[in-house]
Order: structure tokens, then sequence, then C-alpha cells
């Protein structure tokens, strides 16, 4: 064969980060470590209100009483949780009210990261509420949104806006106590975005938040609570990027969904984060809590393309409380060099008549280690309940591993669960049939793989799809055209 | 302890004795916050009072205990009763192949050889219940087939416990090596006679070399007061096949812990299993299989049908090393819940590090065809009977890999029983 793996594999390598550079913006940061002080700085600094200052308080007590956590199938070093900044803000702050008045040099960053908000305000009608280094910075379409009651900004203005909402919400689906990392994030969480959709209301429009981790040395902690009021709909869409540095980058994120009775929510992601160099030095460690609350009818479809990050630990879930509620989760996750991503989904059944599905498609190259984790519970009231799951892993090289690890626990006789997982590689077959029609290797690799995804790339937003689409180009460039 | 009293300090496996029990020392029983052990919980266990080596030996005739035997076909037997052996109603030999008793051959000097080339060679050295069944087991079967050899009929090793003593302790320790072309049929089955508490703890180490065949065949079909640990062990060399079947119908509660190292290639491991429960039974299936080396292929088949207040587990892993390229490996599990209050949790685990496997695992949870039971119902098939039909049909294809006609039938009766209907047919 004309394209040897010894070739792949070197090409691999010495490709680089194409979104690694450093914006030199001046930066509000506060001083390293983590203590109350600090996090009643943070809570000040955010002009927050007192409730949430002890909201704060109280979980960074659950906090200390926690460890981190160790079963994920993931090896690291362990972040000093006491020489990371947790607070760090672009330091020229006014409210914008158009994008003219944002920093030139920040608008640079955008367009370096091809996300340019103009454009996109332009042409794909989004709006976007851009998270960079914790603190949301633009917020576009504000008034389209505004005319259908829907209220799209900042956690931060929510907190002061809106602070009933928030109040009621928040931490109702990710409890401070949940786990180490949404304990920590529930502490110092800096921004992110808040997304309310009232009655009845079909959101015009994708939102969409961008987040960037810029300043060395800080973790990102944003906090992201959508709210989907009695039969309303919204998609919404998070991308995430990091510059390269050599040293790991923490983010730690919490995600909240909630879909009222007959509301939909699709939340769709696509992860970026710098995965460290070809020697596995630097990189994001992301540990994310997302999850989701269906009430009856209501549906919330998880959509996630990663393939950034050194460590990834992720499990959008989703919570089906309500009668008729349906959870989908879909899933690309590809990992290259020394990256580690241990990913999947929890889908609790309580409602009667619930239906989940869950696909994912992992891809691993280099000396990478993806895992998918995933738990189906049905519980003893949940009747007729339902449950698709499909894990296919696909291994490039001989030097990464896929492991899947699925628990399924059903209490009801009436549940219907199936799961299957295979685990291949592109057989020598199919890139002969490609090559014998014409198509040379490198294209016939970037063609299955495609296929291979096809699945979940079809979930995603249009214009999402094809920036993903070419995330994975880049993430296996070399094997795929 | 007053273990001390009970152990011969000048025994050749002394020192491994004591090794293990620091190890047990060190560990304890294993709790639910262990993943291995996530589901099932020894706590009810370790409340009751065992006692480990009984104080007298019991007798029993062979026609009150007749039916546990496969009296159909002529056998082998290596019996115990409440873990001491039964001579009486066994039948060794030594005839071109050795089938005879562990404590034997770990003091005998002619053993010495093949004791110390494979005794607790494979066995785990840290997990806690294995060490534990190191430190103090003392007697088992043990059965050693030399090159080229068969023995004439299958072996059957049975444990009975009497309930003499008010809550029991057994850790039989079996050592079986089928040598290069060797093959064997073992057919293992542990009992409890009245209604007191037996808890087994037994530990096999199976050793199949190059071309062997070995056949084991567990049933699992105890007393509801009777718990069983079982631990086995399997290393196998080229081109061997090693099948176990496990049929778990009775017990309190079961644990398996099945182990397959393939350190060879062209090697086939097939494990399979019928798991049938009601009332508050629970069994634990853990599989392991780990492929060391290249081209080699491994099946699974568990099925389970969980009713009443009973719990299914199933936690299958599949290892494929680096260098294991061309392997094969299947893994299925199907459950059926047929009750409110049953459980099943399940998670069949793959890690892979080589890249041209083909290593797939399905699982499903779910129920009878309505459709299919309507259909037989329609025919004049009463729904009982219709619903133990399409139960049995359900797990049929795991029987069909069992090799003894005698073993097959056996198993079709107590499937029957145990879905308490008569199918009109010789199963």
């Amino acid at each position: 064969m004309a394209y040897t793996e010894e070739e792949l594999k070197k090409e691999l390598e010495t490709k680089e980060y194409e979104y690694g550079f450093y914006t030199d913006i001046e930066s509000d940061t506060l001083p390293v470590g983590l203590n109350e002080d600090i996090i009643i700085a943070i809570s000040k600094k955010k002009e927050e209100p007192e409730w949430m200052t002890l909201w704060r308080l109280e979980a960074f007590k659950y906090w200390k009483e926690m460890e981190e956590p160790e079963w994920a199938n993931v090896h690291y070093k362990k972040p000093d949780f006491q020489s990371i900044s947790y607070y760090s803000a672009p330091n020229k702050k006014p409210k914008y009210n158009s994008l003219d008045e944002v920093d030139p040099e920040l608008l640079e960053t955008f367009k370096k990261l091809g996300i340019s908000v103009d454009e996109q305000k332009k042409l794909a009608g989004v709006a976007v509420d851009i998270v960079m280094d914790s603190v949301s910075v633009a917020t576009t379409f504000k008034k389209t949104l505004a005319e259908k009651g829907i209220i799209f900004c900042s956690i931060s203005e929510a907190i002061k806006e809106h602070p009933e909402l928030v109040k009621k919400y928040i931490g109702s689906v990710v409890p401070k106590r949940d786990n180490f990392y949404a304990a920590l994030n529930s502490a110092v969480f800096s921004d992110g975005s808040f997304c309310y959709i009232p009655k009845g209301v079909k959101c015009p429009m994708e939102l969409s938040t961008y987040f960037r981790i810029n300043q060395a040395g800080t973790g990102q902690f944003e906090r992201t609570l959508v709210i989907a009021d009695e039969g309303s709909y919204v998609s919404y869409l998070e991308g995430c990027t990091a510059p390269s540095r050599d040293e790991n980058q923490l983010h730690a994120a919490v995600v909240e969904l909630i879909a009222l009775d007959d509301a939909e929510i699709k939340y769709s992601t696509v992860q970026n984060w710098f995965p460290g160099d070809k020697e596995g030095k630097g990189g994001v460690y992301n540990f994310v809590t997302k999850r989701g609350l269906c009430e009856k009818n209501a549906k919330i479809s998880w959509t996630q393309v990663e393939t950034g990050s050194a460590v990834t630990w992720k499990y959008p879930s989703c919570i089906l409380k309500g009668d008729n509620s349906i959870g989908e989760f879909y899933s690309i996750a590809v990992t290259n060099n020394f990256q580690q991503a241990d990913t999947g989904t929890k889908m609790i059944h309580l409602g009667k008549n619930t239906r989940s599905t869950i696909i994912s498609k992992g891809i691993s190259a280099g000396k990478s280690q993806n895992s998918y984790r995933g738990l189906v519970q049905v519980n003893s009231r949940a009747e007729n309940a339902r449950n698709f799951s499909q894990c296919d892993s696909l291994l490039m090289g001989n030097e990464c591993g896929a492991h899947t690890f699925p628990y399924i626990e059903a209490k009801n006789k009436t549940a219907q669960i199936e799961h299957e997982a295979t685990t291949s590689k592109i057989g020598e077959d199919q890139i002969f049939y490609c090559n014998q029609r014409g198509i040379d290797t490198e294209k016939a690799i970037a063609l299955i793989v495609n296929g291979f995804s096809k699945e979940v790339l079809n979930k995603l937003p249009m214009e999402f799809a094809v920036e993903a689409q070419k995330l994975l180009e880049i993430s296996l460039e070399g094997s795929v055209g | 302890m007053a273990f001390e009293s009970n152990v011969d300090i000048e025994h050749p496996v002394h020192d491994l004795r004591t090794e293990a029990m620091k190890n047990f020392e060190l560990k304890g029983f294993p709790s639910k916050k262990e993943e291995a052990w996530k589901y099932t919980s020894l706590n009810s266990l370790q409340k009751i009072d065992f006692s480990i080596f009984p104080k007298e030996e019991n007798a029993l005739e062979y026609k009150e205990v007749k039916k546990y035997f496969l009296h159909e076909i002529d056998s082998y037997k290596i019996v115990f009763i409440d873990g001491i052996y039964s001579s009486y109603l066994s039948e060794t030999t030594h005839d071109g192949v050795d089938i005879c008793l562990m404590s034997s051959a770990l003091t005998k000097p002619m053993y010495r050889p093949v004791i110390d080339v494979y005794f607790n060679k494979i066995a785990s050295k840290d997990e806690s219940l294995t060490t534990l069944n190191t430190a103090f087991s003392r007697e088992g079967a043990y059965i050693y087939i030399p090159k080229n050899k068969m023995p004439k009929k299958p072996v059957e090793i049975i444990h009975f416990s009497t309930g003499n003593e008010a809550s029991l302790l057994l850790q039989p320790r079996n050592l079986i090596i089928a040598e290069e072309n060797a093959e064997l049929q073992v057919i293992e089955r542990h009992q409890s006679l009245t209604s007191n508490e037996v808890l087994t703890n037994s530990v096999t180490e199976i050793f199949a070399a190059d071309n062997a065949i070995v056949d084991y065949y567990k049933i699992q079909n105890d007393a509801e007061n009777a718990s069983l640990i079982d631990n086995t062990y399997i290393d196998q060399k080229s081109k061997s096949a090693v099948s176990v079947h496990t049929f778990s119908f009775g017990g309190k509660l079961t644990r398996n812990n099945l182990n397959f190292y393939q350190n060879g290639q062209h090697v086939d491991s097939t494990m399979k299993g019928v798991t049938i429960l009601g009332n508050k039974q629970h069994v634990d299936h853990h599989t392991l299989v780990h492929h060391i080396e290249p081209n080699c292929e491994s099946h699974q088949d568990y099925k389970g049908i969980y009713g009443e207040n009973a719990t299914g587990v199933f936690n299958g892993k599949i290892i494929v090393d680096k260098i294991a390229q061309k392997t094969n490996a299947f893994q299925q599990n199907n459950n059926l819940l047929v009750s409110d209050k049953a459980t099943i949790n399940t998670k069949p685990q793959l890690e892979i590090f080589a890249d041209d496997v083909k290593c797939s695992h399905g699982c499903t949870i779910g129920q009878l065809d309505e459709d299919a039971l309507f259909y037989l119902q329609s025919r004049g098939i009463p729904k009982k009977e219709a619903r133990a039909l399409l139960m049995y049909a359900f797990a049929n294809n795991v029987l069909a890999s069992v090799r003894i006609p005698e073993v097959k039938a056996r198993i079709n009766k107590l499937i029957a029983k145990k879905l308490g209907v008569n199918l009109g047919f010789d199963l």
C-alpha cells in the first residue's frame, strides 16, 4: 500500500495546533490560590447579591470535604488547586452597546478563530455570547431575542437582573455537592451563559456561546443555565478553543438544562481545547458536568464533537423525570497523540414511557486512550422505558486504546434496553475498494471516517456541522485528506 | 485467631499460604465501594459466624444423594462432604491419568514437580477472596491429564454440605492440568442438604497446554441458604480450547469470577451461561478474557431470566493487549425481566489496545414477545407453558454447545423445573 501507518503516524505527530496563539489583552486577574476571601472577592467583583455569595461559600465548604475522583480511565498529574488564578477578566470592560466598542484586539482574536462576531451575526443569524477567560464579553442579537421575551445573557447579568429565575434553578439539576468539580465550579464560577425561553416560544435562531481560555495559569469555570419553559424550543451551541501553552490549564464547567413540560432543548458542543503537543505536554484538562432535566413530554438532545483537550472527563446526562420524556446523546470523540478521553452519558429513566438513544463514536489515533462510559438506569416506576445504545470505536495505529464501560441497571420488567458496541479498524478491503475506483488512500480514509461519524454529524446544526467536519479533519490530519 | 493449630507449618505450600494470609488481612472482604463489587454486597454473609474447619466427619448414603450425580452415565467422582473427602462415594483413578485429591497431591513427593510448576501460578495473588482460599484451603480435586491422554469418562466434582454445623465455610481448591493434546470433561456441583447456612469460597485453576481441550460445566442449583463465591482461573496455551458453561438456578448469593488468560496463539475460549432466578436470589457473573497473544478468539454468551425479587449482575470484561492483533472477541448478554421487583445490572466492558481486531458486545434487557405468546396461546398452549416455552427457547442456544448429552438433558430438566412447568416433550 502506498500509504503506510508509519507515514500516518509521522504526519499526525508533526501536525501543529492551528488555534495556538496568545492574544495580548490586559487582564484583570486575581491572585492565585483558593480560600474564602478569594470567593468573596470574585463575588464582589461581579457585584453579586448576598445570597449568591453565601451559595458559593456553601459550595466551597462541600468542596473542601470532597476528594478528587479517580475512577475515570485517565491518568494525569493532579492540578494544584492553590496555584490557579480563579478569576481573569479582560481589563477594559465597558458595557458594550455595539460590537464597534469591543477591544479591537479581542475582535482580532475572534477573527483568527474564524468566528468573527460580526460575520456570524450577518451570515448565520446566530446570537453569540462570548466567554473569554470567564467573562462574557459580547452578547449579540439581544434585542431581537428580547422581543420574543427570550432572555439570553451572561450568568452574572442574570444573577443581577433575574435573580428569581437563577435562584430557583441554579444547582437544581447539578447540586453543589454533586461531584468534586461541580462543587469547585459552584464556588468559583466566574461567568457563563444564561438562557430562558418563555412558555410556548420557539427560539427563532440558534443561540451560541464561544469559550476560550486565554490567560496563562487561569482555570476556566463557566456556568451555563438553560431553562426552556413549557412548550418552548431552543437550540444551543457551544464551542471552545484554547491557545497552546506548556502547562496544563484547567477547565471545570457546569451546564444545567431544564426542559419543562413539552419543551425541547437541543444542546450542541464542539470542543477544541488545546490538546497538548505531540509529546503530550500541556493541553487543557476538561472536567465538565453537564446534565439536563426533562419534565413531562420534554426532550433534551446532547450532541458533542470532542476533538481537543489533553484529558476529557465529561458525561452529558439526562434525567427523564416526566412521563413520555426523551433523552438523546450523540457523540464523536477523537483522540490523537497523548490525549485521553473518558466520556459518555447517563440516562436516568424515572417517568413512564421514557425513551433514550445513545450513539457514540470514538476514534483513537497516535498514543491516545479513548473511553466510552455510560449509564442507563431504569427505575422501578419507569414503565415502558426504552433505550437503544450504540458505541462504535475506530482504532488507527496500534499504540492507542479504545475502551467501553457501559453500565446498565434495570429495575422494571417492562424496560427494553439494547446495547451494542463494536471495535474495528479501517478494513484493508474497504481501502482497496476505494483505491480500485481511483480514490487515493488518504481520501479513502477521510471518506470512511466521515461515514463512520455521519450519524452524529447529521445531528449538528448546519453551520456547526461544517465546522465539526473541519475539526475532524484537523484532528486526524494525515489520515483524513 | 485459632487457625494456627490447624495449619501445618511444615507443609510445602506453607509460604504461599502465609503470603496469601497477609494479603487477605490487608485487604479484608471486598466491599461495595470497590468497582468489581459494586452490585454485590457480602455484608449479610459477614454477619454469620461461619465455622471454618468442620469438627467431625459426616457420612452420606449413596441413595440419599444419587439424584445429584449424573447417574445416567458412568463417571469418575470426587466427592466431598462438608469439605472432607468421601472415599465411599468417590471413584478416583491413577490409570494413565491422575484424578484424585488435592491434599494428597500437595503432600506426596511424587506430585511435587507438578505442584511446583502449577499450584497458585495463575490464581490471583491480590484478590482478597482468592487469597483467603489460598491461605485456608486444604482439600479439592486434583486432575492431571498427561500428553495425548483422555480419561475414559467425564469427571464429577461434588461438594455436599450436611448442615451438621450451624453455618459452614467451605474453601475447596481445585487444580486441573491438561497437557499437550489432552482432553477432559469436568462437571462441578455444590449441594447443601439442609437449610443451614453454607458459604463456599472456591478456587479452581485450569491449565490447558498446546492443543488441549477442556470442557467445564458448573451446575449451580444449590438450596437457597447456600452462597457461593466461585473463582476460576484459566491459562491457555497455543491452539487450546477451553469452554466453561455455568448454569445458575439455585443458591442465595452466587458470585462467579471467571478469568481467562490466553497465553498462546490460536486459542479459543468459550464461556456461556444460563441464569434463571426467582425469590431473593442474587447471581453475579464476572468474566474476564485477557487476549495476550495474537490470532485468538473468545466467545461469550450469557442469558438471564430474572423473576420475583431476584437480582442479576453481569460484568464482562475483554482486554486486548497491544500485540494481540487479529483477535476476535464476542460477547453477548441477553436478559429477560419477568417481575417488577427483579433487577438486572449489566456492564459489558471492552478495553482494546490493538487496532486490527474484531470486538463486539451486545446487551439487551427485554420481555417476552407478546405476539409470539399470543401465537402459541392461539394454538392451544396454556399461557404458563407458552411463556416457559419461549423462555426455554431464549436460553436454548447456550445449551447447543454442551457436549455431554446427559448434561444437556439434566439442564433441560432443571430449566423446566425452575420455570415450574412440564413442557410435555423430552427436553
